[in-house]
């Protein structure tokens, strides 16, 4: 073998693969081509290890327009001409190595990737995991990580409206970093990301190509870290206000020159290389490229780096030859580069030039095709002995279920992340009607849309979420569990989910009990799917989240879209009014068996345990869901927000707080409090309802075969179950602002 | 034209809100106002003044780009925020250099109205046509979040709908917004009444507490001395609509429209 061992880590292809690659071209690769395979048979480009996988997932639904793999991100057709386009991406290897560029290019890596479609994006979200903040490093990963999703976020005038975080040892020096970018666009003018059309030119438009990123799909974001942080070299540096003049630039010419842009493709993983040769797998054609026609940072780039580099800020457009001097003019007028570099071609080839002088030349489909990986999965052996844990046998906390609930208010997992997300512009474009905080998911409104019943047009909820302590216990649960509670979270505002994206972090996916937890938390993320009828219109799959051998939680992060018919009738999680009755739906009762703390933030926070077995009813949660969504759009409802971490007192607790306002409870509990106040038992909804209204919310139940039960009404300034608690509302206010400030 | 605040009673017009909130024309008012909206790369606040302006209050208005040099036909310029030429100097500092700003500058001359807003505010400065400066928040994070401002001087033509003392709640969204101005020219603006908004509690108490960034006397907006050209960092293009939170961002427009309203009773 004319190549060393040493060659081939750097690029991360396995001698194996290496031979493949010899067999499928019937000859040796350069060294040029053989970076081109490492970049797009890595795990990020080539999906090796989950493409088998994700087919599971269901993907039909007559909204989806644009599903999985096909383009750069999904689509879903939400009536009246528009389309939202969605996805989520992770950037959890360059944040480990640089938090605040690795977040704030990840930011401008998933809105490019909604852009490429011609979509004006509307709206970001994050969902975020460190590990605990009393170790100075996480402490430095997560401000960084904040302030970078910050600084590029702002700066790009796109309003990052919702999001979630949550801490564990098990995310230590391994953060999760996952963007997700929501785009608006007509539908008869969405962009395809497909090189077609031979003689048809490709246009390189926005920054210079520098030496940076190169090896960032295949090396930083493919492997594990053996503990290494001197990586600087390969992570990316991001510039915002490119990225917004990109934005306006782009979106500009596929307007202005619809008829002579035949596609987009974004530069991110594997830059020019990902986006030349994906572009022609997509349209089933070839391109031939010159690297000395691409604009540089500077000199003496060899073709290797060009074709390599993970320079941020770029877009490729495949554009009519009769158009191009159109389309360059808007991008000057925004005072951005373009350069023509090459052409579609007809012979199914990527082929290198160096000044017309050929480098490399590769059959499209060979280096489209990346292995594929079944790995046998095997339940890690720690998980019968975790699920044999019996809760009933903790120690109730000695401090009481007061101090129990204060504790518990103010870990930083349940904490307000009002110190987070006030650094996050939530409001530019004014479509913001609730915002971060208010409920369980935030709504925009779409004012191009035709007028609702109120005259205020439609809305869009967005949720992201998910739960790594479940499925690290139970990873079908926790997968289905992830799936049901992004949704549960759309229904809480009045929405009806239409679909959702998945980001899927995993650790080294050629361990077997990796494998199993891959395997069983994607099968029942499927079946919830199912259950609930959205379909995964994008997805994204972060592998190696390991340091130092120890692998994260598995950790599925789903984001979720929700329609509203009249953008002006929503439900929040504030308690709104005195008097109003407060209901709890999806039990018939408050109690709640031991069983229901496996899993939740109360073991861990409170008894120092990460054990038990999380569980969900899908048909229950189903009928839940319904219900709710009718009730909000019925005007039955002041509130609703789900039970989630920290259980019924946790979500009663909120609901007091945002609304200032205290709950004179009227029920009693059996049984162990700690379950009951607690438990994380799935599929409930904590409501509040005028008590005029109180009857028809009861029939309605009924119909959809829902229990439910009062726990009280809303008055007074404390939180109040009788015989259990009694809180002041402003204690715990103070308690849960105080938990991450 | 003279804006000298002493002489110009400050009594909203009634029903204004009432009328306009629907998205017409306060009664009574024939010409629409004619807003210019100033594009720099990197400005965001353009499309939600443009929302503000014509889609809530009916009124005329165009993008202008930062290589335009023209500026007649316009009663009302503003300068939206954003981040003008990515802010990598000093936030305003290199828009003051475009085509557009020596057009500002001469048309404000001239007694046309100026309103920049967030970044506009620090491009005014920069620009030399209001005194000071605007430097990074205090405590150097970048916040968005709703302000309650104090209205300090209820004459100007951007406050002239409000009362003297009203409280209005209106949401900031910057890192660079802690207004600075040395120990002159800040007595200077606290002596001729040029702070027009201050941050302040609910009820209008001045604290520390209510102020986002550390600005010297809690200062979110201040006039120049002609009455026309006033920068403030909060964004009452952000709360012009009952959905979006609020609507007391309406007061702002509404003076300019009043305004105009009486200068063409008083011809």
């Amino acid at each position: 073998m004319p190549v060393t061992k040493e060659v081939l880590d750097e690029i991360a292809l396995t001698e194996q693969e290496y031979r493949l690659i010899v067999e499928r071209l019937e000859r040796e690769p350069n060294r040029l081509e053989l970076g081109l395979f490492g970049a797009l048979w890595s795990e990020h480009c080539g999906y090796k290890h989950s493409r088998p996988l994700l087919k599971l997932f269901p993907t039909d639904s007559p909204r989806a327009v644009v599903r999985p793999g096909e383009e750069n991100a999904g689509v879903v057709d939400i009536g009246d001409g528009l389309g939202v386009v969605m996805k989520v991406e992770s950037h959890n290897h360059p944040s480990a190595v640089e938090p605040w560029q690795g977040a704030a290019t990840g930011v401008g890596g998933i809105v490019r990737d909604i852009l490429t479609m011609g979509a004006r994006p509307v709206a970001l979200l994050n969902s975020l995991r460190f590990g605990p903040l009393s170790d100075p490093h996480n402490r430095h990963l997560f401000e960084g990580v904040v302030g970078g999703i910050s600084w590029y976020g702002n700066c790009i005038g796109v309003p990052d409206v919702a999001g979630e975080i949550a801490f564990s040892p098990s995310y230590s020096n391994n953060p999760l970093v996952n963007a997700m970018c929501v785009g608006v666009v007509r539908l008869d003018r969405l962009v395809r990301a497909r090189a077609s059309g031979p003689g048809n030119l490709l246009l390189l438009v926005g920054a210079d190509t520098g030496r940076d990123g190169i090896h960032g799909a295949s090396g930083l974001a493919s492997r594990t870290f053996q503990g290494e942080r001197e990586l600087r070299p390969t992570d990316q540096v991001g510039n915002p206000i490119l990225e917004k003049v990109l934005i306006e630039a782009c979106l500009e010419a596929t307007e202005a020159c619809r008829d002579g842009i035949v596609g987009m493709q974004d530069l991110g993983a594997a830059g020019l290389t990902g986006s030349t040769v994906e572009c022609a797998g997509r349209g089933g054609a070839g391109v031939v490229v010159d690297v000395v026609k691409v604009p540089r940072r500077e000199a003496g780039m060899t073709p290797y780096e060009v074709m390599l580099s993970e320079s941020q800020e770029r877009m490729l457009l495949i554009v009519k030859p009769d158009w191009v001097e159109r389309v360059k003019a808007v991008f000057s007028k925004w005072d951005l580069t373009s350069a023509t570099i090459g052409q579609v071609t007809d012979d199914g080839l990527v082929r290198i030039q160096d000044d017309g002088k050929e480098v490399a030349s590769l059959p499209v489909p060979v280096l489209v095709e990346a292995p594929q990986y079944r790995v046998r999965g095997q339940a890690p052996a720690l998980l019968k002995e975790l699920h044999s844990f019996d809760a009933s046998r903790c120690p109730l906390p000695a401090g009481g279920p007061n101090e129990a609930l204060l504790k518990l208010m103010a870990s930083a997992e349940a904490a307000s992340k009002r110190p987070v997300y006030r650094q996050y512009d939530h409001q530019v474009q004014n479509n913001t009607v609730v915002p971060p905080g208010a409920a369980d998911a935030t709504v925009l409104w779409v004012k191009g849309a035709r007028r609702g019943p109120s005259g205020e047009g439609r809305g869009l909820a967005l949720s992201i979420d998910g739960n790594g302590r479940y499925v690290f216990l139970d990873p079908y649960a926790g997968g289905a569990i992830a799936v049901a509670e992004a949704c549960r979270n759309l229904v809480c505002v009045g929405a009806e989910p239409l679909a959702i994206t998945d980001g899927l972090n995993f650790g080294d996916p050629e361990r077997p009990d990796v494998a199993y937890q891959m395997e069983q938390c994607i099968q029942g993320m499927a079946a919830a799917c199912l259950a609930l009828g959205v379909p995964v219109v994008s997805g994204n799959v972060s592998l190696y989240n390991e340091t130092d051998g120890q692998a994260i939680y598995p950790t599925p992060v789903v984001g979720a879209l929700g329609l509203l018919d009249d953008v002006a009738v929503h439900a929040t999680a504030a308690f709104k009014r005195v008097g109003d009755v407060v209901v709890l739906l999806g039990a018939a009762s408050a109690d709640a068996e031991a069983a229901t703390l496996g899993g939740s933030l109360y073991l861990e926070q409170l008894q120092g345990q990460v054990a038990g077995r999380p569980s969900i009813d899908l048909e229950l949660e189903a009928r839940v869901q319904r219900l709710c969504r009718e009730a909000v759009r019925g005007r039955l409802l002041s509130s609703a927000h789900d039970c989630s971490e920290g259980g019924l007192a946790g979500a009663l607790a909120e609901c007091c707080i945002l609304g200032r306002l205290g709950l004179k409870g009227s029920f009693k509990v059996q049984g162990r409090w700690d379950a009951a106040l607690f438990g994380e038992a799935q599929s409930r909804i904590v409501v509040s309802v005028p008590p005029r209204k109180l009857r028809t919310l009861e029939r309605l139940a009924q119909q959809h075969d829902v229990p439910l039960v009062r726990l009280g009404r809303v008055g007074g300034e404390q939180l109040v179950v009788p015989g259990l608690l009694t809180v002041p509302v402003a204690e715990l206010a103070a308690a849960w602002c105080g938990g991450l400030a | 034209m003279s804006l000298n605040r002493r002489k110009v009673p400050a009594v909203p017009g009634p029903g204004i809100r009432a009328a306009s909130a629907v998205g017409r024309a306060p009664s009574g008012q024939r010409a629409r106002l004619r807003f210019g909206i100033v594009v720099f790369p990197g400005t965001w606040s353009d499309a939600d003044c443009l929302f503000a302006v014509q889609d809530v209050l009916g009124q005329q208005a165009r993008y202008v780009w930062h290589m335009e040099a023209d500026l007649s036909g316009f009663d009302c310029i503003l300068l939206p925020g954003g981040f003008s030429y990515g802010d990598y100097l000093r936030a305003g500092a290199i828009a003051r250099f475009s085509p557009v700003m020596d057009a500002v500058k001469e048309f404000a001359a001239q007694g046309g109205l100026v309103l920049g807003i967030c970044n506009g505010f620090q491009v005014l400065c920069e620009a030399g046509l209001l005194p000071g400066a605007l430097l990074r928040n205090e405590h150097l994070q970048f916040r968005c979040q709703w302000t309650h401002l104090r209205v300090e001087n209820a004459s100007s033509p951007f406050t002239s709908a409000c009362q003297q003392g009203q409280v209005l709640r209106v949401p900031i969204s910057h890192g660079e917004g802690r207004y600075f101005a040395d120990p002159e020219a800040l007595a200077e603006l606290e002596r001729e009444g040029r702070v027009v908004f201050r941050y302040c509690e609910s009820d209008g108490r001045i604290t520390v507490e209510a102020n986002p960034n550390g600005a010297l006397n809690n200062i979110a907006g201040i006039i120049n001395r002609q009455g026309n050209v006033l920068g403030m960092m909060p964004h009452p293009e952000r709360c012009c609509h009952s959905l979006l939170g609020g609507t007391d961002g309406l007061d702002v427009f509404l003076s300019l429209l009043q305004w105009r309203a009486r200068l063409a009773n008083t011809r």
